[in-house]
């Protein structure tokens, strides 16, 4: 469904962030995208949806060739691909409602959206979103009152209902504590199950995504290291994406066979 | 979740409105009734004669072809007369404006002075705030005669009120535990005023300073139309004879300074923080 | 070298000596400079008149006290042109400076090469002149009045508004507007929901602000024929009514008070 074909970002300062990465996600696909800080992460998201214009390459969103649209026709295709992001992004100083049925600025019309007339079924869209993330009694208060979890629960809110094929996730859980921040994964794994979404998520934290997802991707210096399932990311293949000074302390989150590996690498 | 929690098949199909930012209905409408109202009220009341807005029109096209062509030449004695007698009006009374607003914003700031001190120090600032420069401009003209003097006396005034008030709020919100650590030292107050405030204050007076020159400058182009000195007085004589070449080419004198000093202003500060 | 070798042994200074003459030829410098401005100020000022002017102050006050509070019934009229010009010129200044501000702002500008300095120009031409010449300018085009007292003042505030808000709209969190962007909204769209809800708190206090100065501004342009209560200021001076310029200058004083009370209640409800 979405294809990235050789897909590379040369930044002005001449940091190659990614070096022709090619990645075929299938409909309905969740995809963890692993590696070290600096790796590219986020500009792949980015340049999906083209937030950061790639250098060379394609994206491929089913038969639409992503980077060659212009600017009219980029926005219809970013209507189909939800972001969700680090620090939640919301518009901190509109209420829940607004930010959740910003989601569907790419569908109204300029005036509409100035006078917050939403279509009627938008609204009822959502409210179903908020209630299914039990924000309901939340609507009308504005962001900058919401805790960091219900924030991301909103952020989720405004993403889907865009109505998505695929999701860009950029590090949802970075900024939430260890609970929150599994009861988001789970959430948007869930959602994504419910409607048959694909996303690409973004994370650092390995055994967050060894727990909720079905393919993992390893990024190093913008390439790709690792593409297979969650449980071929043996203390060897940790080690090639992340470095062997980064990777102590990053098998240390991966739970039980934690010390095993620990000192199976020294 | 409260018990109020509201249910999802209630809300389905209602119409979702932005909450108002003033919840009293009532208020809402008495607030946007009373300023359409003045609106009204304040608009009708200005009288413009549109004719003569039109005939000024030609006139309005005129000055702005001026600015195309400023004349330096044909009365560069003045401009330059009136140019150097600005420029000195600003470099003195920002000197003694600033000299005098130091101990000023010493005894304005509460935690350094005793409090008649500060009662007095204040009053000082609020009655200097509280005047225009226009105003003491012609009171000091009525009492000192025409002159340069009366501008430079305006100007330090001035500047003591702006000067003082900011330096004081900006000693207020110093960070205690450095001027304490002084103090254990068991520095004497002009010791501890040295080494404990004057660090953390010094580079916010320059940052005031420079802005306060920069103010200063502009503010003594129009001491002139009062007879109080500088180039306000060529002005105004450029715009009664409708010399419009001439007044443009003041103006972009006076912008040209402006964007230099605001230039310098910012240099000086990067380099003091 | 901050240490120095004497003949007590090594002392420490804070500055090694060519710094410590640089920064004494600098004073020297800037002493020299104000000495020659007082001078030239010096020779401008005839000191009979200021050796005389205790008395002359004493005069004055003696005469202008008690104001002429029957006057009072003359100034009603003024007062509300003042506020006028003070409040049509900010919302005048507003409806001009907003678009200025989003072309200047480094964020917001269609062409950082082209439109950015021109914005630029507009904001610093129209902040670097006082609006009391703006007023001399507008009045020997349009006439005097009210008119070309709004007119003055709006323009002068242009400057000041639009500075203050380009700094605000160039401080946003860029990631809101990224979100935005990224559901597919219109350029017009991500202004409305991404940048306009970040920098309301800011406009709404810069218009406040600016309209308390507006109100100091708009009661002396009178003086050269604008409109407000100036007009009554210049008219009363010119014929040595000093009990009419003390009512006159408690009611300027009252006004400013006021407004700064206002401004400042105002500004403490947005924050």
């Amino acid at each position: 469904m979405l294809r990235l074909d050789a897909l590379t970002k040369t930044y002005k300062t001449g940091d190659q962030a990614l070096k022709a990465v090619t990645v075929d996600v299938p409909p309905g696909q969740v995809i963890a995208l692993i590696g070290p800080s600096g790796a590219g992460k986020s500009t792949l998201i980015r340049c999906i949806n083209r937030l950061v214009e790639p250098t060379s390459g394609s994206v491929m969103l089913e038969d639409i060739n992503l980077t060659s649209l212009k600017p009219g026709a980029l926005r219809r295709e970013r209507r189909r691909m939800g972001m969700i992001f680090q620090e939640y992004a919301l518009v901190e100083r509109l209420t829940v409602m607004e930010n959740v049925l910003s989601g569907r600025l790419g569908y109204v019309g300029f005036w509409r959206s100035v006078t917050r007339r939403f279509p009627q079924k938008d609204v009822d869209e959502a409210f179903r979103l908020l209630d299914r993330v039990g924000l309901l009694h939340m609507a009308d208060k504005r962001a900058d009152q919401l805790s960091g979890g219900q924030r991301q629960r909103v952020g989720i809110c405004r993403a889907l209902i865009q109505d998505p094929a695929l999701l860009l996730v950029d590090e949802p859980t970075a900024s939430l504590d260890p609970k929150t921040s599994r009861q988001i994964m789970r959430l948007i794994c869930e959602l994504c199950a419910e409607r048959g979404l694909a996303a690409i998520i973004n994370i650092h934290d390995v055994a967050l995504a060894q727990m909720f997802v079905a393919r993992v991707i390893g990024l190093r210096f913008g390439e790709v290291v690792y593409d297979g399932g969650p449980d071929g990311l043996t203390p060897d293949k940790l080690t090639e994406i992340y470095g062997e000074e980064d990777w102590e302390a990053t098998i240390e989150k991966v739970d039980d066979d934690a010390d095993t590996t620990i000192e199976a690498a020294e | 979740m409260s018990a109020a929690a509201p249910a999802l098949g209630d809300m389905l199909g209602t119409r979702w409105r932005r909450p108002p930012m003033i919840q009293r209905v009532w208020l809402r409408y008495a607030l946007l009734v009373g300023l359409a109202a003045y609106l009204v009220a304040a608009i009708a009341s200005v009288e413009v004669d549109w004719g003569r807005v039109y005939q000024g029109l030609d006139r309005g096209a005129a000055f702005v072809m001026a600015f195309a062509q400023p004349d330096f030449v044909s009365r560069a004695d003045a401009i330059w007369a009136g140019m150097v007698e600005s420029i000195v009006i600003t470099v003195a009374s920002s000197v003694v404006g600033i000299l005098i607003s130091i101990p000023i914003a010493l005894g304005a700031a509460r935690n350094i002075a005793p409090v008649p001190v500060y009662m007095i120090c204040r009053g000082i600032i609020a009655v200097s705030r509280a005047l225009q420069e226009i105003i003491v401009a012609i009171l000091l003209v009525a009492i000192f005669g025409f002159g340069p003097l009366a501008g430079f006396l305006t100007l330090s005034f001035a500047t003591i009120g702006f000067l003082s008030k900011l330096l004081a709020e900006d000693i207020e919100s110093m960070d205690r535990s450095q001027a304490e650590a002084v103090r254990a030292t068991g520095a004497r107050w002009s010791q501890w005023i040295d080494y404990g405030v004057k660090p953390q204050v010094i580079p916010r007076l320059i940052g005031l300073s420079m802005y306060r020159i920069d103010i200063n400058f502009r503010e003594s182009a129009i001491l002139g139309l009062v007879g109080a000195g500088g180039i306000g007085a060529t002005l105004n004589t450029a715009f009664d004879r409708y010399e419009y070449d001439t007044a443009a080419a003041i103006l972009i004198i006076i912008i040209g300074i402006v964007m230099a000093l605001e230039y310098l202003s910012g240099v000086i500060r990067a380099r003091v923080q | 070298m901050p240490v120095l070798e004497t003949a007590n042994g090594a002392e420490w200074r804070l500055r090694n000596q060519r710094e410590a003459l640089t920064r004494w030829a600098a004073w020297l410098v800037g002493v020299v400079i104000f000495l020659w401005c007082w001078a030239r100020i010096s020779d401008a000022t005839t000191w009979f008149f200021v050796w005389d002017a205790p008395r002359i102050a004493g005069d004055i006050l003696d005469r202008a006290t008690p104001p002429r509070w029957s006057y009072m019934d003359n100034l009603w009229l003024p007062i509300w042109d003042t506020l006028n010009i003070a409040t049509l010129g900010t919302i005048g200044a507003l409806i001009l400076a907003v678009p200025v501000a989003f072309l200047a702002a480094r964020n917001t500008t269609p062409s950082a090469l082209f439109v950015r300095p021109i914005a630029l120009l507009i904001i610093v031409s129209t902040r670097s002149i006082n609006s009391l010449i703006w007023a001399l300018l507008l009045i020997a085009i349009i006439g005097p009045g009210v008119f070309a007292g709004i007119i003055a003042i709006a323009i002068r505030s242009i400057g000041f508004c639009a500075k203050l808000l380009y700094e605000a709209i160039e401080e946003i969190d860029q990631t809101q507007v990224e979100a935005i962007t990224a559901t597919g909204a219109s350029r017009w769209q991500v202004m409305v929901y991404g940048i306009v809800p970040q920098i309301m708190p800011a406009f709404a206090g810069i218009s406040v602000f600016r309209w308390d100065i507006n109100i100091r501004e708009s009661t002396v342009l009178g003086l050269v024929g604008a409109g407000g209560i100036g007009l009554q200021l210049q008219a009363s001076l010119n014929t040595l009514a000093w009990p009419q310029v003390s009512l006159i200058l408690l009611v300027i004083l009252a006004a400013v008070v006021l407004s700064e009370w206002v401004s400042a209640k105002v500004r403490g409800a947005i924050i």
